[in-house]
């Protein structure tokens, strides 16, 4: 992945998307939406939640005229999306679904160069835009370029999917349980990729999941709808869980809403502690002489500073080097963009309550503790960083 | 079994190879042509009914009663309408072919995953281009799959056109050989007619892996 210091900011920000008095009804049947009006504020983040049949899916393809209202009105940057042709609309608006839908018989490149080849660009336009995006979404183009989709990970193809959807550099980005079919430690990675690409894209994102925790990290703003497409609540996650507008939304977020406003507070809200590292190999005696007196554990890295696992202090004895099997493994990597829920989570379920925070190369940047988590619980939840 | 000609007369098979490489060609030629129409007719019709679903059962039904009439049957129908000859012959052959042709097709574009046909609409496929570009090419292992069996079956039943004066190796095996008695013509017959249903079946499978690389990316990736 290239270097977010480096990079320029690919795209302006998004654009503003609203919905005014939107009703969806099928045929004489349930009604899928009601009178719904929201505004998506330009390069925000909105994720729609709800229980399903709350119709949050059918108003996010109510964007790209999938499902067309049948009253009310869809505007993006104030243009009624009824007058723009849904073909051309749909190719300047990325789109993500849950299987991704990766065209199987295309390859990694050909796949993400689908819109720019409907839009007509140039080939070795679409070539340099393919290396591009690529890179961005953390995929070497060397490798992925000609694989075909059925020899990638899911995460793999989820990355290809959003690199896929950004391909034209659209404003607005649909996705609907775009982490849906990851297991969840990919899915916490590809949560936080995802959001350090957005902090330099700012697209406009209508995001769908069923997920409350998901919504809390990814959200700018949440609305959540309750059956039949009715707008419950739409609001920051902070005071979505501060002040639930009704018990509807509160049971919906949960009992556990003190606990969920850690998810609200990422890693790098934390000031990281300095850990004691040893290199793996390097001599036993020589690495002695650098811990100081009282360390528990030192955490054994490669040549890249990437950990290995931890290294109780006193079991540093005797001569040779150092033996990465020596190390007890952690627990989970964490990045600066984890929230401080899945930090704890990590932490308790390993012997060494130390969560080691690392940048996207996954070299130790540092540790964070359960007692500084804590204090944060104490000091009532630490609020967002913009 | 005494001074009687051996079993099989390999002195006929090297007198005639000329007639037996033409016979072998028109045979070729017959299953094309049958073939080939067959393509061109279940192709239309196959996007028809994969778009309105509610004639699927009339075309189907046709194409089924085409199917089960015994291929005598349909001789006996068509030579006062289109006499002893080619075009008889080739309208049997097709109409053979067009069930399969049309139940593999369909199944192939109804075998896509629909999350796929709904991400292409939501990208700015138009209809034909998400046909041509999307659908087809996904449907292609399924939809050759279907030439396959119509391309061995066609094999298979033009030599019962030389009743009607075609026939290919269907001549050598019923003028030839069954009229005359001649096992050695018999033989020949079918084992050239096995012959050239391998080759075209081992040669459209190996047409289906050119054309579907991705296909085989399962198998060899991860």
């Amino acid at each position: 992945m290239t270097d977010p210091g480096l990079a320029p900011a690919l795209a302006a920000s998004g654009s503003v998307v609203a919905f005014e008095h939107v009703t969806k009804r099928y045929g004489n049947g349930p009604t899928a939406v009601t009178d719904l009006s929201l505004e998506i504020r330009a390069g925000e983040i909105c994720v729609l939640v709800g229980p399903s049949g709350c119709g949050k899916t059918t108003t996010m393809k109510m964007v790209n005229r999938l499902v067309e209202p049948t009253s009310g009105r869809v505007t993006i940057d104030g243009a009624d999306v009824a007058s723009l042709p849904p073909v051309e609309l749909r190719r300047r608006i990325g789109y993500v679904i849950q299987q991704v839908g990766l065209f199987p018989h295309l390859t990694v490149a050909e796949n993400v160069a689908v819109v720019p080849r409907l839009l007509g660009w140039r080939q070795p336009r679409i070539t340099e835009r393919v290396e591009e995006l690529l890179d961005l979404v953390g995929l070497e183009p060397g490798e992925y370029r000609s694989r075909y989709p059925a020899a990638l990970s899911g995460g793999e193809r989820q990355r290809v999917g959003v690199a896929r959807a950004m391909a034209a550099d659209p404003s607005v980005l649909l996705m609907d349980e775009p982490f849906g079919a990851v297991d969840p430690i990919r899915r916490e990675r590809l949560q936080n990729e995802f959001l350090r690409l957005q902090a330099r894209l700012r697209k406009t994102i209508v995001f769908v999941t069923h997920d409350v925790d998901e919504a809390i990290k990814m959200a700018d703003r949440i609305a959540i709808l309750q059956v039949a497409g009715v707008l419950a609540q739409y609001d920051t996650p902070d005071r979505l869980l501060a002040a639930p507008a009704s018990p509807f939304v509160e049971h919906f977020v949960g009992a556990d809403r003190g606990l969920k406003r850690l998810s609200l507070a990422r890693v790098r809200d934390l000031p990281l502690e300095p850990v004691v590292t040893v290199a793996a190999g390097e001599s036993i005696s020589a690495a002695r002489q650098r811990v100081p007196d009282g360390t528990r554990w030192v955490l054994v890295i490669d040549a890249r500073r990437r950990p290995l696992g931890w290294v109780a202090a006193h079991d540093l004895k005797g001569d040779g080097g150092v033996d990465p099997d020596m190390a007890v493994p952690g627990s989970t990597l964490l990045q600066p963009e984890s929230t401080l829920r899945d930090a704890l989570s990590a932490m308790l379920a390993s012997s060494v309550q130390l969560g080691v925070v690392v940048d996207e190369q996954d070299a130790v940047l540092g540790v964070i503790s359960v007692a500084a988590i804590s204090q944060t619980l104490q000091d009532g939840a630490g609020s967002p960083q913009p | 079994m005494t001074d009687e000609a051996p079993f099989f007369r390999t002195d006929w098979v090297f007198d005639n190879l000329d007639m037996l490489a033409l016979r072998t060609a028109e045979h070729v030629v017959l299953t094309l042509i049958g073939v080939g129409v067959g393509v061109l007719i279940a192709f239309p019709l196959t996007l028809l009914i994969h778009r309105r679903r509610r004639l699927i059962g009339q075309v189907i039904g046709i194409a089924g009663i085409l199917y089960a009439i015994p291929s005598l049957a349909l001789f006996g129908l068509l030579i006062p309408v289109t006499g002893i000859g080619l075009v008889t012959a080739e309208i049997a052959l097709v109409s053979y072919t067009l069930l399969i042709l049309i139940r593999n097709g369909l199944a192939g574009l109804d075998g896509i995953a629909p999350e796929v046909l709904e991400t292409a609409t939501g990208m700015g496929y138009t209809r034909a281009q998400r046909l041509w570009r999307v659908e087809l090419p996904l449907a292609l292992p399924v939809i050759i799959a279907g030439i396959r069996i119509a391309t061995v079956t066609t094999i298979g039943l033009v030599a019962v056109t030389a009743l009607i004066g075609q026939g290919g190796l269907g001549f050598v095996i019923i003028q030839l050989g069954i009229r005359r008695d001649f096992d050695t013509a018999i033989l020949v017959g079918v084992g050239l007619s096995i012959l050239l249903a391998v080759i075209a079946d081992r040669g459209l499978v190996l047409l289906e892996r050119a054309l579907t690389p991705w296909a085989r990316a399962q198998t060899e990736g991860t």
